[in-house]
């Protein structure tokens, strides 16, 4: 669906402008952008989509992840005008139907959040790892790169390390995606990817 | 930040023009050091040419054993590529203990060894820095040296020169390339060069603001890993301030064959002490057609060692790099020891 596109922000003169489309927890969203613009801060400020929360904004914190083009990436390191035309799901498009994503299910479940501030990002980052994992991709603690990992807690903490929680919700949020990758709802990226 | 225009030629000779005719243009890859500078105002250009689409995303097989690894191919694939974790485990260690998952899958093979250096003054615009600002001085030298270098570095270096700079390479998968003698395939206006990847870096010298022997427009379009010796076995190791996601203090690439018992080929390089991926010539001598003991190990250290240089500054400097590398280099020989014949 085309909402058509959205007016441009007011900018200062020497700003330069670029019309992106960016395909948004599967809605087509056409935009003009400042070339300056994140990612992030195209979806928050521009689309009104507030899943993806901006922490640090310098790539160290992970609370804006999303998937982009089906992979976990860090939207606040992503020009908008570099990704015209891409797949981004945010935490808000995981779910879908009004279901919960089995890894925002096991979130609930597990209690694996304090504030919640980190957690959009936290479920984004799990999905995309399950996916990662599920392909056979191996980690800094897997001890034989030759071989398929298995997603023990050392694995999954390891492979969560670019998701900071202030909270301390960690101890929730291991047992959480744990739940998850025993099952089959799994999926490639629990249906994403 | 600065405004800037964006573009995204349609191939690689287009890209390669238009940066090298303008002088404020650079490349965007997988972005996650440039759009960080340009936020912190560390790069100003006035055009972002994007390049992430242009080059190859392939690993290919040479045919002699080696592989070509397209500039596009991002950190992940390349670390979970089945020939690279057989045939060059120390690169596939390296890409992995660096950043995290997400940065991994946008960062490319091309952008990653010209990742620049996190020296926090660098990074602070209102520092001193001759590679940000050169001749403006050097804000590390008696400051915050924990993580910057021991060698490659004058014994007492000069913070109001205009050449100094004590700043270290933050990338993993660049000390494995060096140990790897891997080659780089480089575009420039006049076609193609090949350079040693142990030349692609650069040592501060009298320009601390060149990372690398790359001229302004030349562009890296694939990475090539020669074939290692037949039983040679490769290693990563990395030692920093927490468990995960963090630059190194120290980090060693190892690559060792043995013959008759004894040493017939050793590379090693060293991360985190120098400008630029330092590659062990002096450990790599005294290994050489010795046999594989714990003293050999310590004396192949403690000769590279010899040539340290520690930083002071504040929290008492880094000269706790001097035995931590000693003792990392040693590990990581120990480890591959055991596995060869």
């Amino acid at each position: 669906m085309d909402k058509g596109p959205i007016p441009a922000d007011a900018a200062p003169a020497d700003a330069v402008q670029a019309v992106v489309t960016l395909r948004v927890d599967g809605e087509s969203r056409r935009l003009a952008v400042d070339t300056r613009t994140t990612l992030l801060d195209a979806l928050h400020e521009r689309l009104g989509n507030t899943s993806p929360k901006k922490g640090c904004d310098h790539g160290q914190c992970g609370a804006c992840t999303v998937l982009l083009d089906g992979e976990r990436a860090l939207s606040c390191l992503a020009l908008a005008v570099a990704y015209d035309g891409a797949e981004i799901t945010t935490a808000d498009g995981l779910a879908a139907d009004g279901a919960l994503h089995p890894v925002q299910q096991a979130f609930v479940d597990h209690d694996a959040y304090q504030c919640g501030y980190c957690t959009p990002g936290q479920v984004c980052s799990a999905a995309g790892m399950l996916g990662e994992a599920r392909r056979g991709w191996p980690s800094h603690v897997t001890a034989d790169l030759a071989a398929d990992p298995a997603l023990t807690d050392a694995e999954i903490a390891e492979r969560m390390s670019g998701n900071l929680c202030r909270c301390g919700a960690y101890v929730n949020i291991v047992p959480a995606i744990r739940a998850v990758a025993g099952t089959a709802a799994a999926g490639p990226a629990g249906g994403v990817r | 930040m600065r405004p800037f225009a964006f573009i995204r030629p349609t191939d690689v000779a287009e890209a390669v023009r238009t940066v090298a005719g303008h002088p404020g243009a650079v490349y965007l890859a997988g972005g996650t050091n440039l759009v960080d500078h340009l936020k912190l105002g560390v790069a100003r250009p006035d055009l972002v040419v994007d390049v992430r689409t242009l080059t190859s995303r392939e690993v290919t097989d040479t045919g002699d054993g080696g592989l070509r690894i397209g500039a596009a191919v991002t950190n992940s694939e390349l670390a979970a590529d089945r020939r690279l974790r057989e045939r060059y485990p120390v690169l596939a260690q390296a890409l992995l203990s660096g950043a995290s998952g997400q940065l991994r899958n946008v960062a490319t093979t091309g952008g990653n060894p010209l990742q620049r250096t996190r020296c926090v003054y660098f990074q602070d615009v209102t520092a001193a820095c001759n590679k940000r600002e050169p001749g403006s001085g050097c804000s590390a030298v008696g400051g915050y040296t924990r993580y910057h270098a021991i060698f490659g570095v004058p014994e007492s270096p000069d913070a109001a020169a205009p050449d100094t700079c004590i700043a270290t390479h933050p990338s993993d998968m660049a000390v494995a390339l060096a140990a790897l003698d891997a080659r780089v395939r480089a575009r420039g206006p006049a076609g193609t060069r090949e350079i040693p990847f142990g030349q692609l870096h650069r040592l501060p010298g009298d320009d601390p603001s060149r990372d690398t022997v790359l001229a302004h427009g030349e562009l890296i379009t694939a990475i090539d890993l020669p074939p290692l010796p037949d039983g040679a076995r490769s290693a990563y190791r990395k030692v920093r301030d927490r468990a995960s996601y963090a630059f190194a203090l120290v980090s060693v690439a190892a690559v060792v064959a043995m013959d008759g018992g004894l040493v017939s080929d050793a590379r090693l390089a060293l991360g985190g002490v120098a400008h630029k991926p330092w590659r062990a010539a002096r450990a790599e001598e005294a290994l050489l057609g010795r046999p594989a003991t714990e003293e050999a190990f310590r004396a192949a250290a403690d000769a590279e060692l010899a040539g340290a240089r520690p930083q002071p500054g504040l929290g008492g400097g880094n000269g706790f790099k001097i035995p931590l590398a000693a003792r990392a280099i040693v590990a990581t020989l120990r480890e591959l020891a055991g596995g060869l014949t």
